[in-house]
């Protein structure tokens, strides 16, 4: 791509030189490093998701303490009610089968129930070794070997950590049987109780700023303080809750005040100061997304309306609000689905380190699946990685559905 | 640009042979037989939508930036057909330079304004020169030559408009495009600039498309008129000296846009 | 007539103004709802303030383990000391039974000291009594000093601070090219199909908890920077593999942020470049991107503040327990991990351990509002005009 020049022309190109070539090879370099920087960012998400899967799915060793084909002749699942509760209380201390017994007698239990009863008392598996889902696809001969050498008793069996009772089963203190449904009730409390207190103040305050506040100086200050709060680190609303709902109102916030306290709970670190904590925190964020939404309606309307002499809340409520309520509904799904991963705010809130029994209300002592993730990735055993990646799945899950309905919600609106 | 040069391609400065452009499926143009003479100020009219920019725009491959644009046809320049696989259009871009409606300075100082154009198509001559050069030929210099390190930004419209056939001049093209150059101007702006283009005719050939036909009669030596058929696609209606397309016009067609009788 | 005029008596009685009691009440009523954004702030500094203050005013008596040897009387200004214990020095305050002393000189195991301060008063002191030293945190302490061990009265946060500046700065050097390559990507070649497919995935990766990115730190890249730099070299918990996550965490923040700063410039610029002759990689950096720069510093800016306030990420890889080190593959303790560490476990209310958390706290505070408001404003005063 050489310059063949007209020689009736002037000497005027002459004083170019404009490597043409060279350019489009710096160009077509500096693509390639853009295209790479995008790529880092989808590696890096796909590198994270296979490490999770990777410890969510996986062969594991398990030992009986006492093999169940010994105890029957047939498979244990066959087994009669009466054959199964025999077996128990061979199985058994005298002293656990009376408090069985007392609990519900044996006779009114369900065969379901006698049999999980069997199986985790008397068989009681353990699991003595754990392999990662890469390993388990295509290490398997060598994972049988180690298993034969290190486990000779043990059963080798393909495990998915994360399960129907996992999701459905309290915390433990012993991992393989510990589930996260004390958590996720926490976490659904807690971000129900924001939900319930920021979206009437954040809409309340996006409206007053949008339609009735002119330009004056404590306006103004409104407004930058809500754009600076949007940007404060999530512990400091930690701290805040901590010092205000916690210590300040703790009477108030442990139900003290109502005659409603937990007495295991130590004073305001319940549901409640979690989740006003976390309402404080997704609140800017609500009213700059509502401000948006409100802003995005166009005056005509509100022009039409106050032409046919209706009041200003008369306009907002039954013009602006509707035609902005998507854009709002977007937005704060988004922020729920955020406050739903927080953590650090509710650890200095006070979440209980080990809670086993489902919040029962507001003035519950509470822990949240991002925080048991947080105490079971801070373990140094290999199994509490296992268990952690399984509550890590649950946790994507829940937001991915909170995402997908925003997304839905806003592209089924915008097609306006 | 390879190619050799032909014998009777000489007195053309470029020439549209046969040119259509297709944006998608649509025909914006047909069949546009277009020949450009040298240091002339050749002017295309005709009404809104009639293709007069898509034309324009395809002298200088600019019409490649719509991703689904697409040309027939060859554009012939010094001889050699610009859209052929082999011919950079980056390289075109230089030689055949394009002013545009809105005035359209980069938001750095003037001095950069003039002198970045230059620069990345390699410039190895003292640039201040060439900066004085061009300002001076684009008739702004005596009014930025105390605020050189302002932004050109901060000039008037018109002002802006002479910083960017400035900076156009600067890379030394051998053709100027200008895109209806004063439509966004005042009067007295307007004025200048039409001045300005009877002085930059003598070293570069000008093409000009306005809808403003006082202004094409005025200012050109040439003119192109173009119509739409009934599928809205743009064609050439004639083509020739201005004084005959303003006062004898050969196509009844003509002779109506002219008279004002329509568009 | 009459009509007429009854009429003309009901329109002015129509049109006169009533009082739109509701109206005002709701508006009231909205009003407060703003209201609430400026008492949370007022909160947040009060709390913090006040909690700080108490941390560079209050006085601790900390056991030094150190007894008198010998009995003295409400007068004698030297007192001889057992040889075990804290070591004391001059300009100490001292506290023996309920008398209060300043130590003037120290020799060895003997004291010369004033009597009777803080308003205690001098009295008699039996052999084997404990002496406490006083407790006090200066403000000089806590910022020129760069060890912080509360178990042992020292609170220099500089050893918070350099570990949290190593990591985000860490987080930056990723973060930053590659968010801004991201964005001049997207922005300036990319189709508008893979634009499409692209900027979802990329707010995926910003809705990861960051919980999820500190299982991640951990599990993922300790272990792939040790398998690169040696497992000798590289500790298990360190403050590089949370830095580089955290860098990850924000490539988002920055690539959107910029991208609409680069899109926000007209495409006649970009005309106006490319009709000159210029390549696109050209005017990309060398029009659009100058152009855009403002919004693109406003989005480093911002970056900037979102690492510095990262926690979970440091809390969970970074490593527990303060120490100074600029060296990345070490374990460091930073701001937000040390006040994660010290709240979730036991805390009461009154100790200087409670205090500090909120000192810190205050200055984390002020480090991100600081570079927010830096943001806003680079964004207010030099918004680029186009036209």
């Amino acid at each position: 791509m050489g310059a063949q020049l007209n020689p009736a022309e002037t000497l005027s190109t002459a004083d170019f030189e404009p490597r043409a070539a060279r350019r489009h090879r710096a160009g077509l370099v500096w693509t390639l490093v853009f295209q790479i920087s995008t790529v880092i960012g989808i590696i890096a998400l796909v590198a994270l998701l296979v490490t999770v899967l990777n410890s969510a799915f996986g062969y594991v060793a398990i030992e009986y303490t006492v093999n169940p084909a010994t105890l029957t002749d047939g498979p244990l699942e066959d087994a009669s009610t009466d054959e199964l509760t025999a077996i128990l209380q061979q199985g058994v201390s005298a002293g656990l089968y009376r408090r069985l017994e007392a609990d519900q007698p044996f006779a009114e239990r369900s065969h379901a129930n006698v049999l999980d009863l069997v199986y985790e008392r008397v068989v009681a598996p353990t699991v003595v070794q754990q392999w990662t889902l890469i390993d388990s696809l295509f290490g398997k001969r060598a994972i049988l070997r180690a298993a034969a050498a290190d486990y000779p008793n043990a059963e080798i069996v393909f495990q998915s950590w994360i399960s129907a009772r996992f999701i459905s089963s309290p915390q433990s203190g012993t991992p393989a049987k510990a589930g996260v449904r004390t958590a996720i009730l926490g976490s659904l409390w807690t971000v129900l109780i924001a939900f319930l207190m920021a979206f009437p103040i954040g809409v309340g305050a996006a409206i007053y700023l949008e339609e009735y506040a002119h330009d004056s100086f404590v306006n103004r200050i409104i407004q930058v303080n809500i754009n600076n709060l949007a940007g404060v680190p999530s512990i400091i609303y930690g701290m805040l809750g901590l010092a205000l709902f916690v210590r300040l109102l703790g009477r108030f916030t442990s139900g003290a005040a109502f005659g409603l306290a937990d007495p295991g709970v130590a004073n305001g670190r319940t549901v409640l100061s979690a989740g006003l904590t976390l309402g404080l925190l997704v609140l800017p964020v609500i009213i700059i997304n509502a401000q948006e939404a409100v802003r995005a309606v166009p005056g005509a309307l509100r022009q039409a309306s106050l032409a046919l002499g209706a009041t200003q809340w008369q306009t907002i409520w039954h013009h602006v609000l509707p035609m902005a309520l998507p854009g709002i509904m977007t937005g704060t799904i988004l922020s729920i689905s955020r406050a739903m991963g927080e953590t650090a705010p509710l650890v200095v809130v006070g979440a209980s380190t080990f809670v086993t029994v489902d919040p029962t209300g507001p003035f519950s002592k509470f822990t949240t699946l991002p925080i048991q993730i947080f105490q079971w990735t801070s373990r140094p055993q290999n199994v509490f990685r296992n268990i952690a990646a399984a509550a890590i799945l649950v946790l994507l899950a829940m937001l991915l559905s909170l995402n997908t309905t925003a997304i839905l919600l806003r592209n089924r609106y915008s097609r306006k | 640009m390879t190619g050799t040069i032909q014998a009777g391609d000489d007195h053309f400065a470029i020439e549209a042979r046969g040119l259509c452009v297709y944006y998608g499926g649509f025909l914006a143009v047909r069949d546009i037989h277009l020949g450009i003479l040298r240091h002339q100020i050749t002017a295309i009219i005709g009404p809104s939508g009639c293709g007069k920019s898509t034309v324009l725009r395809s002298f200088n491959r600019m019409n490649e930036l719509v991703p689904t644009a697409r040309t027939e046809g060859q554009v012939l320049f010094n001889g050699v057909n610009i859209y052929e696989p082999a011919v950079d259009p980056v390289r075109v871009r230089q030689r055949i330079g394009m002013v545009f409606q809105k005035p359209n300075p980069f938001p750095k100082s003037i001095y950069e304004n003039v002198a970045w154009g230059a620069r990345i198509n390699g410039f190895k001559g003292v640039m201040d020169e060439l900066v004085y050069e061009s300002l001076e030929q684009a008739a702004l210099w005596d009014e930025v030559k105390d605020k050189l390190n302002q932004s050109g930004l901060s000039l008037s419209g018109g002002q802006q408009q002479r910083l960017c056939i400035a900076r156009t001049i600067a890379v030394r093209p051998d053709i100027i495009l200008m895109d209806e150059p004063a439509s966004a101007l005042d009067p007295i702006a307007t004025l200048r600039i039409e001045q300005l283009m009877q002085d930059l005719a003598s070293r570069y050939t000008i093409i000009i498309v306005t809808h403003n036909m006082q202004q094409a009669a005025r200012v050109s030596d040439m003119a192109a008129f173009f119509m739409t058929d009934d599928s809205r696609t743009g064609y050439m209606v004639e083509y020739g000296p201005t004084e005959t397309i303003f006062t004898k016009p050969q196509d009844k067609r003509t002779e109506d846009y002219i008279t004002g009788r329509f568009g | 007539m009459d009509t007429v005029r009854a009429s003309t008596d009901d329109l002015a009685a129509t049109l006169r103004q009533r009082p739109h009691i509701r109206e005002s009440l709701i508006q009231a009523l909205l009003l407060l709802c703003g209201v609430v954004s400026i008492l949370t702030t007022i909160g947040i500094v009060y709390e913090l303030g006040s909690e700080s203050l108490l941390l560079f005013t209050r006085q601790q008596w900390e056991q030094t383990n150190r007894t008198l040897a010998s009995e003295i009387d409400a007068a004698t200004l030297t007192l001889v000391t057992g040889s075990a214990g804290a070591h004391l020095y001059a300009g100490d305050v001292i506290r023996i039974g309920p008398e209060v002393m300043q130590v003037d000189r120290v020799q060895g195991v003997t004291l010369s000291v004033q009597r009777g301060q803080q308003d205690t008063a001098a009295v008699a002191h039996a052999a084997g009594t404990e002496i406490a030293k006083s407790l006090r945190v200066s403000l000089r302490e806590f910022l020129g000093k760069t060890e912080w061990n509360p178990q042992i009265g020292k609170f220099g946060v500089w050893a918070l601070v350099n570990a949290t500046l190593m990591t985000s700065l860490l987080a930056l050097l990723v973060a930053l090219p590659v968010g801004l390559g991201v964005a001049i990507y997207l922005s300036e070649y990319a189709s508008a199909r893979a634009r499409r497919l692209l900027k979802p995935v990329l707010e995926v990766l910003a809705g990861v908890p960051t919980v999820v990115y500190g299982y991640f730190a951990l599990t993922f890249m300790t272990p792939l920077l040790r398998s690169i730099f040696g497992a000798n070299t590289v500790e298990i918990y360190n403050t590089a593999s949370a830095g580089l996550v955290i860098g990850i965490l924000i490539i988002p923040l920055v690539s959107s942020m910029s991208e609409d700063a680069l899109s926000a410039v007209p495409g006649s610029l970009r005309e106006a470049a490319y009709a000159l002759g210029a390549t696109r990689f050209e005017t990309a950096v060398q029009v659009v991107l100058p152009a855009a720069l403002s919004g693109v510093t406003a989005a480093f800016i911002l970056a900037a503040s979102r690492a510095i306030g990262e926690t979970m990420i440091v809390a969970i890889a970074a490593g527990a327990g303060s120490n100074f080190t600029f060296n990345p593959f070490r374990a460091a303790e930073t701001m937000t991990g040390h006040i994660v560490r010290i709240s979730g476990g036991d805390l009461s209310y009154d100790s200087l351990d409670y205090n500090s958390l909120f000192a810190i706290g205050l200055l984390l505070f002020l480090m991100t509002l600081g570079l927010n408001i830096v943001s806003q404003q680079i964004v207010r005063r030099f918004r680029e005009v186009y036209e």
